[in-house]
C-alpha cells in the first residue's frame, strides 16, 4: 500500500516543518493528557495504596470494581461526561462542554481506575516486604501509606505511564466532550479521526506516527529514569 | 570468654543507658505458648521466663521454631494458645514501641542509609533527632555512606544499619533473629560489637542463633530449644561446660539432627 | 516530608496545566455551531468562517457530527446555532420549540458512488430509484450510513421511492456502518460497495481508489442545508445575540458570496440559496 510508505516521509516532514497547527495540536494533546494523568495520580495513588494496605469489608469488591473499570470503553466515559456537562445536564452551568477542561475530566475518569488498580498491585508487592518491619516499628497507617508511596515511586512512574499511554491514545471520550473544534479542542487523536474521515489516510497515518514518536520519547525517558533507579537498588 | 569493650562513642551522660534502674519490660514470661503452621505444632507449650538483664541467646538447630518464638514474643504473631507477658502485660503496640526487632534478612527501605534511620526516629518524635541520626550512623560505621542507597550496601553493612536503626529508637529490648547467619567472620564480629554496645547501654538483648560459637562468645544465658520445646535454660558457661539435657549435649557434639 | 513535597509539586503542575489549557477567552465571544461532517470535511467552514470572524470578531466553534446527533446536541442546549441538512427534522426541531426559525442557506446534491467495474450496471442512470433497485436486484454490496444522519435519512427516502425495504437485507449485501460519511466512504471502498454521499464530501475525499460517481442529477438527490438559531426559551445560556449575528451573516450577501466562492479543483461545491437572494 503506497499510503504506508508515504506516511513515513510525510510524518518526518510534519515533524521537521513544525507547522504551528501541528504544534498547537501536539501541545494541547500533551496538556490535556498530562493534566488528566496528574489528577488521576493524585486520586489514584492514595486510594490504590489504601486498598493495598488497609483491611476492611468490601476491599475485595472494590479491588474487583477498579480492575473492571480499567477496561471502561472511552466512548462510555465520554458519554457520561457529556451528559453531566451538557447544558441539559446537572453540571451544565459550569459551561465546560467543548473545552479542554472537559477533555481533562473525561481522560482523568478513564485513567483513574488504571492508576488505582496498578498502584494497588505495586504497593501490595512492596508492603509484603515491609509489613513485618512496619508492624514491629508500630508505623501508623497514614505514615505507612505515605512511606510506601514514596518508596514505590519508580514503580508508580511506570503506573502513571500506563495511564498516559491509555489517555494519549484514546479518541472516543475526547471527541464526544471536546467536539474536535479546530484550535480549541482538536488533539492528535481527533485530528487523526478527522483526517481518516476525509480519506486523507496517509496524513492520518503520519499523524499517528507523530503520536507514536511522542509516546516513544516519553517512554524512553522513563526507561532511563528507571534504569538509574535500578542502579541504586530503588526498584 | 571475656566481653569485648565497645569501640563506639559512649552515650551522652544520662541519655539512654539505665543499668541501675533495671529493665522496665522484664520479667518476660510465657505460659503454655503454642503456635501451629498448617496444622503442624511449631511452638509447643513453651513456659519461658527471662528475668535478668544481659544477652539471652535462643539456641537450637534449624527448624526448631526459634524465629517463630521471637515473633510471638514481639507480638508479630498471635499464639494459638497461651500468652506472652512483659512485666505482667500482654504484648501490644505500646509495649512493642519499646522493643525493636532486627530480622534475619534486614528489611531496608528503598531510601538512603540516613533516611532509613530518619524514618524510624521520626516515628517516636525524639527531641534530639539529629544527634540520634549521627550517633546511629557512627555506630553502624556508615557515616561516610549516609547518602548511599541502603539496599546497595553489602550484607554486613545492611545488617549493621538495621541494628543501628533499631538502637536509634532507644528500645528497652532488642530482639535479633540470626543477625549474622550469612556474614563472614569480620562482618560477624562487627555485628557482635554492636550487640555488645546495646548490652552495655542496659538494653535487654534476646537473640536467636544456630551458631554455637557465636552463642558461646556473647551469651549470658542460653535457652536451648528443639522441636518447638524448651529443652533447657542455663547460664552460658554452664551450658557449654556441662549441658543438663541429652539434646543439648548432642547439639554441642554436632550430632543433633533436625 | 518528601511524599508531601512530591504531591505538592504534582498539584501545582496540575493547576498550571489546567490554567494553560482553559480556552482562549480573550476573543470578544464565541458561538458553538452544531453542524454536519459534510460541511466540515468539504473544507467549507475553513474557508468561510475566518471571513465571518474577521467581520464580526466572533469566534465560531464547529462541532461536526451527523445531523441526527447535531440536532440532539442542540436540543440539550449544547450549541447556539444548528446548521444541518434534513429539512423535515429541522422543521420539527423548530415546531417543537427548540429552535427559533429555520432558513435555507445553500444546497448541493447527493451522488451514488460505486466501483469502476459497476456490478449492478447503474453507471449513467438518471433515475436514482431505478438505480437502487438494480443494486438490490443484483445483491451488490451497498454501504449505508445507518446513523440517522441527514444523508442516511435522504437515503431511506430514496429506497422508499424505489419501493424497496433494504433493512431486511441488513448484514447481507446491505451494510449499515453506523458511522460518519468519511468512515462509510472508507468502508465502501474497502468492500467495493456502492454508497451514497453528498457531492462536497466526495469531491474533497482523499481515498477515492477506483470508485467514482455513477448516478447524479436526479432532482430527488437535491441536498438542502438549513440554519436555525437555538431557542433561549429552553436553554437560557444560548447566545442569542451572537448566534443571530452568524445567521444574519451566512444568509446575508457576504456569507452567501463566500459560500459561492468556495471551490475545490475549480468546481463550486455549494450553491447559496438563502431567502434574501
Amino acid at each position: 500500500m503506497q499510503d504506508f510508505s508515504s506516511s513515513f516521509t510525510l510524518a518526518a516532514n510534519l515533524i521537521w516543518s513544525a507547522k504551528p497547527e501541528l504544534l498547537e495540536i501536539i501541545t494541547l494533546s500533551l496538556q490535556v493528557t498530562l493534566s488528566a494523568v496528574v489528577i488521576a495520580c493524585l486520586i489514584g495513588f492514595p486510594i490504590g495504596a489504601l486498598l493495598a494496605v488497609a483491611q476492611f469489608r468490601g476491599r475485595t469488591a472494590l479491588t474487583l470494581l477498579f480492575n473492571t473499570l480499567m477496561g471502561l470503553p472511552p466512548v462510555v466515559v465520554g458519554l457520561l461526561v457529556y451528559m453531566m456537562l451538557s447544558n441539559a445536564g446537572p453540571l451544565g452551568f459550569l459551561q465546560l462542554l467543548y473545552t479542554p477542561v472537559a477533555m481533562i475530566i473525561a481522560q482523568a475518569l478513564l485513567v483513574t481506575p488504571i492508576i488505582i488498580a496498578l498502584t494497588r498491585q505495586v504497593i501490595e508487592d512492596l508492603y509484603q516486604e515491609y509489613a513485618e518491619q512496619f508492624h514491629s516499628l508500630v508505623v501508623p497507617r497514614r505514615t505507612a501509606v505515605m512511606a510506601l508511596l514514596w518508596d514505590a515511586r519508580y514503580g508508580l512512574i511506570t503506573t502513571a505511564l500506563a495511564g498516559f499511554g491509555r489517555a494519549i491514545a484514546e479518541v472516543g471520550a475526547v471527541i464526544v466532550v471536546g467536539g474536535n473544534i479546530a484550535h480549541v479542542t482538536r488533539v492528535m487523536t481527533t485530528a487523526i479521526a478527522l483526517e481518516t474521515s476525509k480519506g486523507e489516510l496517509a496524513l492520518a497515518l503520519a499523524l499517528g506516527f507523530v503520536l507514536l514518536f511522542i509516546a516513544m520519547t516519553i517512554n524512553a525517558s522513563v526507561f532511563l529514569l528507571r534504569a538509574s533507579a535500578a542502579r541504586m537498588s530503588y526498584v | 570468654m571475656s566481653k569485648r569493650q565497645p569501640t563506639v562513642v559512649p552515650l551522652r551522660k544520662g541519655q539512654t543507658g539505665r543499668p541501675d534502674r533495671g529493665n522496665p519490660l522484664l520479667p518476660l514470661k510465657t505460659t503454655d505458648l503454642c503456635f501451629d503452621i498448617n496444622g503442624k505444632r511449631i511452638i509447643d507449650q513453651v513456659d519461658l521466663a527471662i528475668t535478668s538483664d544481659g544477652i539471652s541467646v535462643i539456641l537450637g538447630p534449624n527448624g526448631a521454631g526459634k524465629s517463630v518464638l521471637l515473633r510471638l514474643l514481639h507480638g508479630l504473631l498471635k499464639p494459638a494458645r497461651g500468652e506472652v507477658l512483659w512485666r505482667g502485660r500482654h504484648i501490644d503496640d505500646t509495649l512493642r514501641k519499646r522493643q525493636a526487632l532486627v530480622f534475619q534478612r534486614p528489611v531496608l527501605m528503598r531510601r538512603s542509609v540516613a533516611d532509613n534511620i530518619r524514618f524510624a526516629i521520626a516515628l517516636r518524635s525524639f527531641p534530639d533527632a539529629k544527634h540520634r541520626l549521627d550517633r546511629a550512623l557512627e555506630l553502624a560505621g556508615l557515616t561516610s555512606q549516609a547518602y548511599q542507597p541502603a539496599r546497595a550496601l553489602s550484607g554486613g553493612e545492611q545488617q549493621r544499619l538495621a541494628i543501628a536503626r533499631a538502637l536509634a529508637i532507644d528500645p528497652d529490648v532488642l530482639i535479633l533473629d540470626e543477625p549474622s547467619s550469612n556474614l563472614d567472620p569480620g562482618a560477624t564480629l562487627a555485628i557482635e560489637q554492636l550487640i555488645e554496645t546495646a548490652r552495655v547501654e542496659g538494653k535487654k538483648v534476646i537473640l536467636v542463633t544456630h551458631d554455637l560459637n557465636q552463642a558461646k562468645r556473647i551469651a549470658d544465658e542460653i535457652i536451648f530449644i528443639h522441636h518447638g520445646r524448651i529443652i533447657e535454660q542455663t547460664p552460658s558457661p554452664l551450658f557449654f561446660n556441662n549441658p543438663t539435657s541429652n539434646h543439648g549435649r548432642s547439639y554441642l557434639d554436632g550430632g543433633l539432627l533436625v | 516530608m518528601k511524599p508531601y513535597t512530591l504531591s505538592g509539586v504534582l498539584f501545582i503542575l496540575a493547576m498550571s496545566l489546567l490554567s494553560i489549557s482553559s480556552p482562549a477567552a480573550a476573543q470578544t465571544g464565541f458561538i458553538i455551531v452544531q453542524s454536519t461532517t459534510s460541511t466540515q470535511n468539504s473544507g467549507l467552514f475553513d474557508f468561510i468562517l475566518p471571513k465571518f470572524s474577521a467581520a464580526t470578531g466572533i469566534e465560531v466553534r464547529v462541532v461536526a457530527v451527523g445531523t441526527g446527533q447535531a440536532i440532539k446536541n442542540a436540543r440539550n442546549g449544547d450549541g447556539d446555532v444548528l446548521l444541518v441538512h434534513a429539512k423535515s427534522a429541522e422543521e420539527k426541531f423548530v415546531a417543537d420549540g427548540w429552535g427559533v426559525k429555520r432558513f435555507d442557506v445553500m444546497y448541493n446534491d447527493f451522488v451514488i458512488i460505486g466501483p469502476q467495474i459497476d456490478p449492478a450496471k447503474i453507471s449513467g442512470m438518471k433515475d436514482v430509484a431505478e438505480a437502487l433497485n438494480k443494486i438490490a436486484a443484483s445483491k451488490s454490496i451497498f454501504a449505508s450510513r445507518g446513523d440517522n444522519s441527514g444523508t442516511h435519512k435522504k437515503e431511506k427516502q430514496l429506497w422508499a421511492a424505489a419501493n424497496f425495504n433494504p433493512a431486511k437485507h441488513s448484514g447481507t449485501w446491505y451494510r449499515e456502518t453506523g458511522s460518519g460519511m468519511g468512515a462509510t466512504l472508507n468502508t465502501a471502498i474497502g468492500m467495493n460497495a456502492y454508497v451514497m454521499s453528498d457531492r462536497a464530501t466526495w469531491t474533497k475525499f482523499g481515498n477515492k481508489a477506483s470508485h467514482k460517481i455513477l448516478v447524479e442529477g436526479d432532482a430527488r438527490l437535491f441536498n438542502q442545508y438549513g440554519v436555525i438559531l437555538v431557542s433561549d426559551k429552553k436553554h437560557a445560556r444560548v447566545k442569542t445575540e451572537l448566534g443571530q449575528k452568524f445567521i444574519d451573516w451566512i444568509t446575508g450577501l457576504e456569507g452567501q458570496a463566500a459560500i459561492a466562492a468556495y471551490q475545490v479543483g475549480g468546481k463550486q461545491l455549494f450553491t447559496p440559496n438563502a431567502p434574501c437572494q
